[in-house]
């Protein structure tokens, strides 16, 4: 269960693909303190176009609970033309069609909503192109 | 630092223990192996445990098992690595007999899994909560995921995938503590339930309850509690990125060569000299990986291999004596110590029917999570 402040403060990500792209050239969604490649403190904000590419997928038959309904669903690690990685469901297409190689384009959708008076949860998900 | 032997072993039997609570099985464990070493008395003792809290609401697990095992007083540690807490547990018992801090130490892990409702969501706390958890990925899915970039890039077969389970079934027939000891068909892990393609059901290591502990001392003590001591002459511990898409390369797992090299240095020894090695098989593609990075096999070739018997008795290393997780069952925290047990059994020439002839020198490797944590042990007889 999420508070309004821990929701919040993931929102420019979730919302917007605002990423940081440190001077060594390494892109992240999650944001640091140093680059985990150059040990760089030297970063920008940017934000994603949100175009990219499947590294690789599968299908989760068996969820937690909050996602029960939704099974089954795709889910892929995608590299942006950026080079950030990230990790998305993968929507609107049969299951099938999801294959390393493809081409997604990320879009902002609802995730879900934590209770009958929760806070209700949005952030991106991936469609093939 | 003092070199560091293991006196005593004792383990609940791994499965639904339902009349047994958390403190119950950590216990028995625990009093097991103090029967075993013939201690009365610890210095220290460390419990790993990866999620006592959301399991069954109870954490500050120092006070509630030293209290339980009649050693009010001693001072006591819990240890989370997620999967890797039991192993990790055994790394700071040995390092706080090493450094001449504490003589006789219990290094234990333990988890309850069974009375929880949603243990998916739990697991997946030793994921990205933020950023893989939160999209809805279970762990099977990220393993998945590893076996997917795997079968694409090397050509791993259906086929080879399933030698994993089947193997470590075949093992796990002899081990009076396995939680499923029975053989497994192909065609029978191929009618299981598709959990997260390509794994099924019968490419998972199963939920379990359980509890494993030993006892160490200094190695120049040993020989006043057992006539078989057995040395830890290695230990390598890494770490690697939380999230599965930040390892650079998704068909390895570096923090899980890093710990490899680390013991192998420590201890002075190489890949050839391992007779067995307990894999943490959390997932049928976990082993595959894993055996590549410990340096058994060349990369992509593990499964090969192992389809071909080169992982068990009679070929090229016994990966998994004990039914592994995947027959042995895996209660999270208790899995990494209960694999040195196994080792400890083996190099005592104690393991019946899954005896490894003439075993000498063996390793445990022991993971949290997607590769996030690693620890992993050579031991010994001496």
């Amino acid at each position: 269960m999420a508070n309004s402040q821990r929701y919040t403060r993931e929102i420019p990500h979730r919302y917007r693909l605002e990423a940081q792209k440190f001077d060594s050239g390494y892109v992240t969604l999650a944001t640091r303190y140093i680059c985990p490649d150059s040990g760089s403190t030297k970063s920008e904000m940017i934000t994603l176009k949100g175009t990219g590419t499947i590294l690789t997928y599968t299908t989760i038959n068996i969820a937690a609970d909050s996602f029960a309904k939704q099974t089954p669903f795709a889910i892929a690690i995608i590299e942006t033309d950026e080079g950030a990685r990230l990790t998305a469901q993968v929507v609107d297409c049969k299951l099938e069609d999801v294959k390393i190689g493809a081409k997604v384009e990320l879009i902002f959708r609802k995730m879900g909503e934590e209770g009958e008076s929760g806070i209700i949860n949005y952030a991106y998900k991936a469609v093939l192109v | 630092m003092r070199d560091v032997a293991i006196i005593g072993v004792g383990m609940t039997r791994f499965g639904e223990l339902w009349n047994q609570s958390l403190r119950d099985m950590f216990a028995e464990a625990a009093l097991k192996a103090m029967e075993n070493a013939g201690v009365k008395k610890l210095d220290s003792l460390y419990v790993g445990a990866m999620s006592s809290g959301l399991y069954v609401y109870q954490e500050h697990l120092a006070s509630v098992m030293t209290d339980y095992i009649g050693q009010r007083g001693i001072p006591a540690t819990r240890v989370e690595s997620a999967c890797a807490s039991g192993g990790l547990s055994v790394k700071s018992a040995y390092l706080e007999v090493a450094s001449g801090m504490s003589d006789i130490v219990l290094a234990g892990g333990v988890e309850k899994m069974w009375d929880a409702d949603d243990g998916s969501f739990i697991l997946a706390t030793a994921s990205d909560q933020e950023f893989e958890a939160f999209h809805g990925v279970t762990f099977p899915g990220l393993y998945a995921m590893m076996a997917n970039a795997y079968m694409h890039k090397y050509g791993l077969t259906r086929e080879e995938l399933a030698s994993v389970p089947i193997k470590n079934h075949k093992h796990s027939v002899h081990n009076p503590n396995a939680q499923y000891p029975y053989e497994l068909s192909f065609s029978a892990l191929m009618k299981s339930a598709m959990v997260a393609d390509p794994l099924r059901l019968m490419d998972c290591s199963p939920i379990t309850d359980g509890a494993a502990a030993v006892i160490l001392c200094p190695l120049d003590r040993a020989k006043e509690f057992t006539d078989k001591p057995i040395k830890i002459k290695g230990i390598g511990a890494a770490t690697g990125p939380i999230a599965l898409h930040d390892h650079k390369d998704i068909t390895k797992l570096d923090a899980v060569r890093l710990a490899g090299e680390r013991a192998y240095k420590m201890a002075g020894v190489g890949p050839n000299d391992i007779q067995f090695c307990e894999i943490h098989d959390c997932f049928s593609i976990a082993e595959i990986i894993v055996a590549e990075e410990l340096g058994f096999f060349e990369y992509g070739t593990a499964g090969k291999e192992i389809a071909a018997g080169q992982g068990t008795y009679g070929g090229k290393i016994v990966l998994n004596s004990s039914g592994g997780l995947k027959a042995k069952g895996h209660p999270v925290g208790a899995t990494g110590t209960a694999q040195i047990i196994e080792a400890v059994e083996q190099l005592k020439g104690e393991a019946g029917k899954r005896q490894v002839p003439n075993a000498k020198i063996g390793m445990t490797q022991n993971m949290g999570g997607s590769g996030g944590s690693c620890v992993v042990h050579i031991l010994e007889a001496v």
